[in-house]
């Protein structure tokens, strides 16, 4: 655990005593210490008795896209779901180490975890929209947190469903059931629920694996008008769309106890053309394995 | 040089051909295949016969018996032709809501449990117990409804036997619902959860209404099934020749009853019901309850298959809202 | 190992490159024997040879570009084909050198102009003895060897240093030799040239082994700064 980690660079033995000092540099420039949304500080992770997570230290910057990729199983969804809390849902869960969120310690007692998943929303691998109509798919997170007025949630649900840049497909029939959009419709209705709660970070498990190549693309094009008002972090396995979407790429592998590790987190650029380890290296060539 | 350069990504895998003659065998495959397709169209016209035979033939000795007096007048008496078995159709139909208003809440909370928390020591006894009950004699059930009930009241009641049909039906709900639960994508239940939501909040908003079309053809079944026990009956709503709801809430006007009063009136009725009608006039020697008799199971066998049906209909009509 | 396929695209782009590699250094070898020995049939053969040397050029940068459009390269792949473009470039503008020396070959005929064959010839020697071993750097990846050659450019630019000031001489002396002499002043450029192109090689080879993108310094380039 500890070798590997020390392959992420001198990054992590420094984020390990002081958690929130900027750690990433953009271009040569150190990311100011307001612009990190989350800070991992060595995170370990168990399923029972299997350890899923080890030793991970990662500064995830604001307003930017991170990608996190690297092989099936190696614990990218693990990770990603242990920023909202959404592994506390599978019993026998451990956890290990801190996650801060915008300085506070999500994991910490006296926090709640709704306020957690209000702050961080989600979009799954699957379009996963509620059997319900568009209007109220979208309005269903405000009216979670106690927004009731029908013009509120009008406004809401237009405001949301632009951003995700589907309000004029559907403008005309927001009483119609979410589930007759086709999937790359349905993927940016979850989008746009998940913006209704205005959170301050999106993850995307994969967000366009079930997805044709135009939905693809227009997914990626939002993310990109996106990012200016949240941070997004993104899980995938398709490393060109890592490549084409994010600003920041982590790569993820497991380590000699098959728990997983991250070996390199750089900008986008360098990780894809400069790769500093051979790991990592032999991933984006597609050499792995 | 491009070509070579191609050419080495075409050929380096060379693909034999050649192996498979496509001809040989073709007669062969195609007798087979009409041969076990021919058995299966058999098999099938075989299942179907006793379905057909079974409601024609109750059909045609039934249609005798009925007319408007039979599902508007009480009997009357033993022997005689005339008058009807409203007592029946009212008590059974009072039977199944009361029964379905007892099982369905508490096997849905059930289901949801069993799927949720599936190797918990309550789940595991939760489907256990849905297992066991289900195979357990429907008079064993008669019984247990007696001395739940009637032993304590003293006297048998619509409440007593619709407790025992509940607990009938209680194994079918918590069995379908779990299925049907179970089949509602994961991811459903986790984005309403990753948008804050509470667990109670996502089953009954988003997980109950994914699965409404499977869960109401469980209870639909259920209630199907129940409406056609005779043996926990026996024991516990035994049977009333005078039961008539329109008369009960008569009554409890003119005395000045409130509406739970006369419900509850209603309920602490010994009724009949259209099995235990059959049952019970097929011990006669009366040719006329005889030839009734067949009208009660022509009545009954219509009443179940409108359920099916009605079943159906709404399954799919919520398959397609849920699609668009 | 995935990608068997690329890899083996690769070791063909490799042959073909150092196919043309050898095309260009016979040409250069070839240019200048003929210059020496007034051959106008080895000078008429490399001038025509170019056309060659240029089809198979376009023919490397095509699977190059085919290579990045179809197979995502990332990283070293990347790298490699990107490199692989500059030196395929790098050989066919070297080749235009041997072209461009038959050329004037032909064009000094039987001119009795002294031409400075032991320079001309070591120029030749060392150009092409530094393009062969910056390709040899370049296919082994060696970036400890790529530093080292440019540092022989220092002789190349002595070389041609000398001949400049040569024929400067002979058309004060003869000024009816101007243009001949202007001719032979070309063909030092040529070669000093080809010496500066294997640097540029040397450079991509550096590239290719560490992802670095950076200029070889060589002390002849500050003497160029001092003359100027």
């Amino acid at each position: 655990m500890q070798t590997i980690s020390s392959t992420a660079g001198e990054v992590t033995s420094r984020e390990l005593r002081q958690p929130q000092s900027p750690l990433v540099t953009i271009k040569g420039e150190p990311l100011p210490l307001t612009s990190s949304k989350f800070v991992l500080s060595d995170l370990a992770f168990y399923y029972g008795k299997v350890q899923a997570l080890a030793g991970i230290s990662i500064t995830i910057p604001a307003n930017h896209i991170t990608a996190i990729i690297g092989p099936s199983g190696c614990g990218k969804s693990t990770l990603l779901r242990t920023l909202n809390r959404m592994n506390d849902l599978i019993p026998k869960t451990r956890i290990e180490g801190q996650v801060f969120l915008d300085g506070d310690d999500i994991y910490s007692p006296n926090v709640d975890v709704v306020d957690v998943r209000r702050r961080v929303g989600m979009v799954f691998q699957r379009p996963n929209p509620f059997p319900m109509s568009i209007y109220d798919n979208v309005s269903y997170g405000p009216r979670l947190y106690g927004v009731t007025k029908r013009a509120d949630l009008d406004q809401i649900v237009e405001f949301s469903l632009q951003q995700a840049a589907l309000w004029d497909e559907v403008k005309d029939k927001l009483t119609q059931s979410g589930m007759a959009l086709s999937g790359g419709q349905q993927q940016r209705l979850c989008i746009a629920r998940a913006l209704a709660v205005e959170p301050d970070a999106i993850l995307m498990d994969e967000p366009a694996s079930a997805l044709d190549p135009i939905a693809t693309l227009k997914i990626e094009e939002l993310m990109q008008t996106l990012k200016s008002s949240y941070t997004i972090v993104i899980v995938t396995h398709n490393m060109q769309q890592a490549a084409r979407v994010s600003e920041f790429t982590a790569f993820m592998m497991i380590d000699q106890n098959r728990a997983g590790t991250l070996v390199e987190f750089g900008e986008t650029a360098q990780i894809f053309t400069r790769p500093k380890n051979r790991q990592t290296e032999d991933y984006v060539t597609g050499r792995f394995g | 040089m491009i070509t070579q350069a191609r050419s080495t990504l075409l050929f380096t895998t060379p693909i034999v051909k050649g192996f498979i003659q496509a001809k040989k065998g073709r007669q062969r495959r195609r007798a087979i295949n009409f041969f076990w397709l021919g058995i299966t169209g058999v098999v099938t016209v075989l299942a179907l016969v006793p379905l057909f035979w079974i409601i024609g033939y109750v059909a045609v000795k039934g249609a005798p018996a009925i007319n408007l007096a039979f599902f508007t007048e009480l009997p009357q008496g033993m022997g005689s032709a005339s008058g009807g078995v409203l007592n029946a159709i009212e008590g059974t139909v009072l039977l199944t809501v009361l029964s379905g208003l007892f099982a369905i809440p508490p096997g849905l909370l059930a289901a949801f449990y069993a799927v949720y928390h599936p190797n918990t020591w309550l789940g595991i006894a939760l489907r256990f117990g849905a297992d066991v009950l289900s195979g357990v004699p429907s008079i064993v059930i008669g019984l247990f409804g007696y001395a739940l009930v009637v032993k304590p009241a003293g006297h048998f009641s619509a409440l007593a036997g619709s407790i025992a049909l509940a607990v009938l039906m209680l194994p079918i709900i918590i069995r379908t619902a779990e299925e049907m639960i179970k089949l509602v994508p994961k991811n459903l239940r986790a984005g309403a959860l990753a948008l804050g939501s509470p667990e109670w909040r996502a089953a009954l908003q988003v997980t109950l209404p994914a699965a409404i079309s499977g869960i109401m053809t469980g209870f639909l079944l259920g209630l199907a099934r129940v409406s056609g026990e005779t043996a926990p009956l026996l024991f516990t709503s035994l049977g009333n020749d005078r039961f008539e709801i329109g008369r009960l809430v008569q009554a409890g006007f003119r005395s000045g009853q409130s509406f739970p009063e006369i419900l509850y009136n209603i309920i602490q009725q010994p009724v009949d019901s259209l099995p235990l009608t059959l049952y019970k006039y097929t011990q006669q020697p009366f040719p006329a309850q005889i030839q009734q008799a067949w009208g009660v199971a022509l009545v009954l066998i219509v009443l179940i298959l409108m359920f099916n049906i009605a079943a159906r209909y709404w399954v799919s009509r919520q398959a397609a809202k849920n699609r668009g | 190992m995935p990608r068997q396929t690329l890899d083996r695209e690769f070791q063909h782009l490799q042959e073909e490159i150092l196919l043309l590699g050898s095309m260009v250094e016979q040409a250069i070898l070839d240019s200048v024997s003929g210059l020496k020995q007034h051959d106008l049939a080895i000078a008429r053969r490399v001038y025509k040879g170019d056309a060659a040397i240029n089809e198979k050029r376009f023919a490397i940068e095509n699977a190059i570009l085919v290579l990045i459009a179809t197979q995502q390269p990332m990283a070293h792949d990347l790298r490699f084909l990107a490199a692989m473009l500059e030196v395929d470039t790098e050989l066919e503008r070297i080749g235009d050198y041997a072209k461009g020396i038959g050329k004037i070959t032909i064009l000094l005929g039987e001119s009795n102009i002294n031409i400075p064959v032991r320079e001309l010839d070591r120029m030749a020697e060392v150009g092409v003895g530094m393009l062969h071993k910056a390709l040899s750097a370049f296919i082994n990846e060696d970036s400890d060897l790529a530093r080292t050659i440019p540092a022989e450019d220092d002789e190349v630019d002595d070389l041609y240093n000398r001949i400049y000031h040569l024929l400067v001489a002979s058309m004060i002396s003869n000024p009816a030799l101007i243009d001949h002499a202007n001719y032979l002043l070309w063909v030092a450029h040529n070669l000093e040239r080809t010496a500066d192109r294997a640097t540029n090689l040397c450079e991509r080879t550096v590239f290719l082994a560490t992802g670095e993108l950076m200029e070889i310094e060589t002390s002849s380039e500050d003497d160029e700064l001092d003359e100027i």
